[in-house]
């Protein structure tokens, strides 16, 4: 038996009270996620992945709240703590990175500040002290001359080098679990190459167990131990990287293998999943990946269950398996 | 930085130059002085002697070389009434006008700063909406009027707060001040209040603006990502940023403090330019106004030359240039 998970998300659903209706932004989420694994969460935008990696850490705003289930941290359930515990955990025990580099530093603070305070945000350390963590934790994650850039100021880094300042800060505490919300989305392909090689090292070597949310199956294939694929608010396929890539069985997983550019023959055309990503407000019934399916049947209008076993699809006709 | 400065002193000095023109033209078209400044009972010859001992019987355009070749000597000519130089009239009423104007400035941020966070950061809330619904009063009620109702308040019912003068003063460097002393501190406190009024409505627009875009960004989101508390992230995060549009503004606004004070020094009878030049308009002592203005065209200058500096320190992208990506 592996140990207990660090982290685990149960039947999760967090819902936007809008205007227009309610948004089940998350319906119905759940996943485990060991010490040092790396899990893809993958999906078109609009899936719900970046709510669930803000539920995880309890930083839904209204109009959105969590409506039911639990997030345990070693056991512990995230969602019934106070705002004063989750602090604790914040950027101490869970970690998160965002989407767009050029906006997750505050542009008037420098680097130093920004750093110095998330380490005395937790630990009883001086100044001196944690301007020496930062400046370790920015040599760690490639950044020349630490010392020097410290005192800079977000806008004098690039793109690249920005995402690199958040890992590091990120990195800071030596959490148990970082959800990185498509970090490497708005990097040109090269660095992306880059940030995701050094992260899978870092999070190898402090045993930091991953939540790798992307919209890209083939930054997943390489980077992560398990996917989970998501699908309006919920996931529809889960299995190991092997099991999901290679031995996909749910359509919509298919349809997003199709539209990975590395996946076809040279020549032929991209294939697009046809259709849009449904409004939340205005999700069919039963399957909500029905009016795009290329399956779909007439039972398809009830809610297909979560097929058991460690790969499981959410699919009343499932693709065959793959030889 | 060197090139900005001199860019900006040659600009400063073509708009002084365009003012005096203006303001001296505008000037000789009201009135004449000599109807206020000598009795009725003079006769003609005193009259005429009186009309060439202030200048007044040269052509328009000969009048105002004399009077541009000594103000670039900084004389501005003799106060028609007081018989002193005119530079010295208005100087000598600076100090008073410069503290009510910095204290007003200073209970607009005080007051409006944190106002306008706790509506930007929950806008819909009931506290919210009257702190807005205040800012719009604030607007537009007129000066004056507030600053009768302040007298009638605190100082004829109430009786706590004088309501003219500047009390004691105290002299730093031969300058007489009123903050220093807890009696003058009581005197400006409602003028300053009556001048701050607009302002600090204006802050609260600003910082609850401010708040509501800030408080959106990503690196809100990372700071609170971060563990940081509430109070960091409000008093730092949120604060920095929007500091620099409010400093901005602010500084831009002082010039118009110093030109509403006119409004306030009259109602609370502070001895300040801007009374001043309300007198000097009554007795049309043209000099005396003529030297209010410059002096004002330079004080909005050199305000405007401070808060381009400041506004440069408190952002870094633009302290430290543009990005080196
Ligand atoms: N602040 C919000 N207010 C209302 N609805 C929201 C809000 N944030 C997210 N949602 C809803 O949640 C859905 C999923 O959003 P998100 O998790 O950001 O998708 P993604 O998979 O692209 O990260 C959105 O399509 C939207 O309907
Ligand atoms: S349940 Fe039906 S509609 Fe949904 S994915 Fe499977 S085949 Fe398609
Ligand atoms: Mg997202």
């Amino acid at each position: 038996m592996r140990q207990d998970p660090v982290l685990e998300v149960e039947d999760l659903h967090t819902h936007f009270f809008t205007r227009g209706g309610v948004a089940r932004a998350v319906d119905g989420v759940s996943f485990s996620l060991h010490r040092g694994e790396i899990l893809g969460l993958v999906g078109e935008s609009g899936s719900g992945k970046s709510v669930t990696g803000m539920s995880i850490l309890g930083l839904i705003d209204p109009p959105g709240r969590i409506v039911s289930g639990a997030v345990l941290y070693r056991g512990e359930n995230l969602v019934a703590a106070g705002e004063k515990r989750l602090r604790q955990l914040r950027g101490n025990r869970i970690a998160m990175i965002f989407q767009d580099p050029m906006m997750t530093l505050n542009p008037v603070l420098s680097v130093e500040t920004q750093m110095v305070e998330t380490v005395l945000a937790h630990d009883r350390v001086s100044r001196e002290q944690a301007r020496e963590r930062a400046r370790e934790a920015l040599a760690r994650v490639g950044i020349p001359s630490p010392d020097e850039r410290l005192a800079a100021y977000p806008h004098q880094f690039s793109g690249g080098m920005r995402q690199r300042v958040a890992i590091a800060i990120a990195l800071l505490h030596q959490p148990d679990v970082i959800i990185a919300d498509e970090p490497t989305t708005a990097l040109d392909v090269t660095i992306q190459a880059q940030i995701l090689f050094e992260v899978q090292k870092l999070c190898r070597e402090t045993g930091t167990a991953l939540v790798w949310i992307t919209h890209d199956l083939a930054v997943v294939s390489g980077l992560a131990d398990r996917v989970a694929v998501m699908y309006a608010g919920r996931i529809v396929e889960t299995g190991t990287t092997v099991e999901v890539i290679d031995h996909a069985r749910h359509p919509y997983t298919h349809g997003l293998l199709g539209s990975v550019p590395s996946r076809n023959k040279r020549g032929e055309p991209l294939a697009q999943i046809p259709g849009m990503t449904p409004s939340l407000l205005r999700l069919p019934e039963g399957c909500a990946f029905q009016p795009r399916c290329p399956r779909a049947t007439a039972a398809c209008l009830a809610l297909p269950p979560l097929s058991g076993g460690d790969h499981g699809w959410r699919c009343f006709h499932p693709q065959e398996a793959a030889a | 930085m060197l090139v900005f400065l001199i860019r900006r002193i040659a600009q400063s000095a073509i708009v002084v130059a365009i003012m005096s023109v203006l303001v001296f033209t505008g000037i000789f078209a009201i009135g004449n002085p000599i109807d206020v400044l000598i009795s009725p009972e003079a006769d003609e010859l005193e009259r005429a002697a009186a009309i060439a001992r202030l200048g007044l019987d040269r052509p328009l355009h000969e009048q105002f070389f004399a009077f541009a070749g000594n103000a670039l000597s900084g004389d501005l000519g003799i106060s028609f009434v007081h018989g002193v130089p005119a530079v010295e009239l208005v100087l000598e009423r600076f100090p008073a006008t410069l503290e009510l104007a910095l204290l007003a400035m200073i209970i607009a941020v005080l007051i409006g700063i944190p106002l306008g966070i706790w509506a930007g950061l929950r806008p819909d809330s009931p506290a919210g909406r009257i702190i807005m619904a205040g800012s719009i009063l604030g607007f537009s009620l007129p000066t004056f009027w507030v600053g009768m109702l302040l007298i009638m308040a605190f100082a004829v019912s109430l009786g706590w707060l004088p309501a003219s003068g500047r009390g004691e003063t105290v002299d730093v460097f031969g300058i007489p001040f009123s903050f220093l002393t807890a009696d003058g501190l009581k005197h400006m406190l409602l003028p300053a209040l009556n001048l701050a009024l607009f302002k600090v409505s204006l802050v609260i627009r600003l910082a609850r603006a401010g708040t509501r875009e800030v408080a959106l960004q990503d690196y809100v989101r990372f700071a609170r990502a971060k563990g940081l508390s509430p109070a960091r992230i409000v008093g730092v995060h949120i604060l920095k940023n929007i500091m620099i549009p409010v400093v901005t503004v602010l500084g831009l606004e002082f010039g118009s403090v110093i030109a509403f004070s006119v409004v306030t020094e009259s109602v609370f009878a502070w001895p300040g330019m801007g009374k001043l030049l309300i007198d000097s308009i009554l007795l049309l002592d043209r000099p005396v106004v003529v030297a209010y203005l410059l002096v004002t065209v330079l004080l909005f200058i050199v305000i405007n030359l401070v808060v381009d500096v400041l506004y440069s320190l408190l952002d870094p992208r633009i302290r430290l240039g543009g990005a080196k990506a």
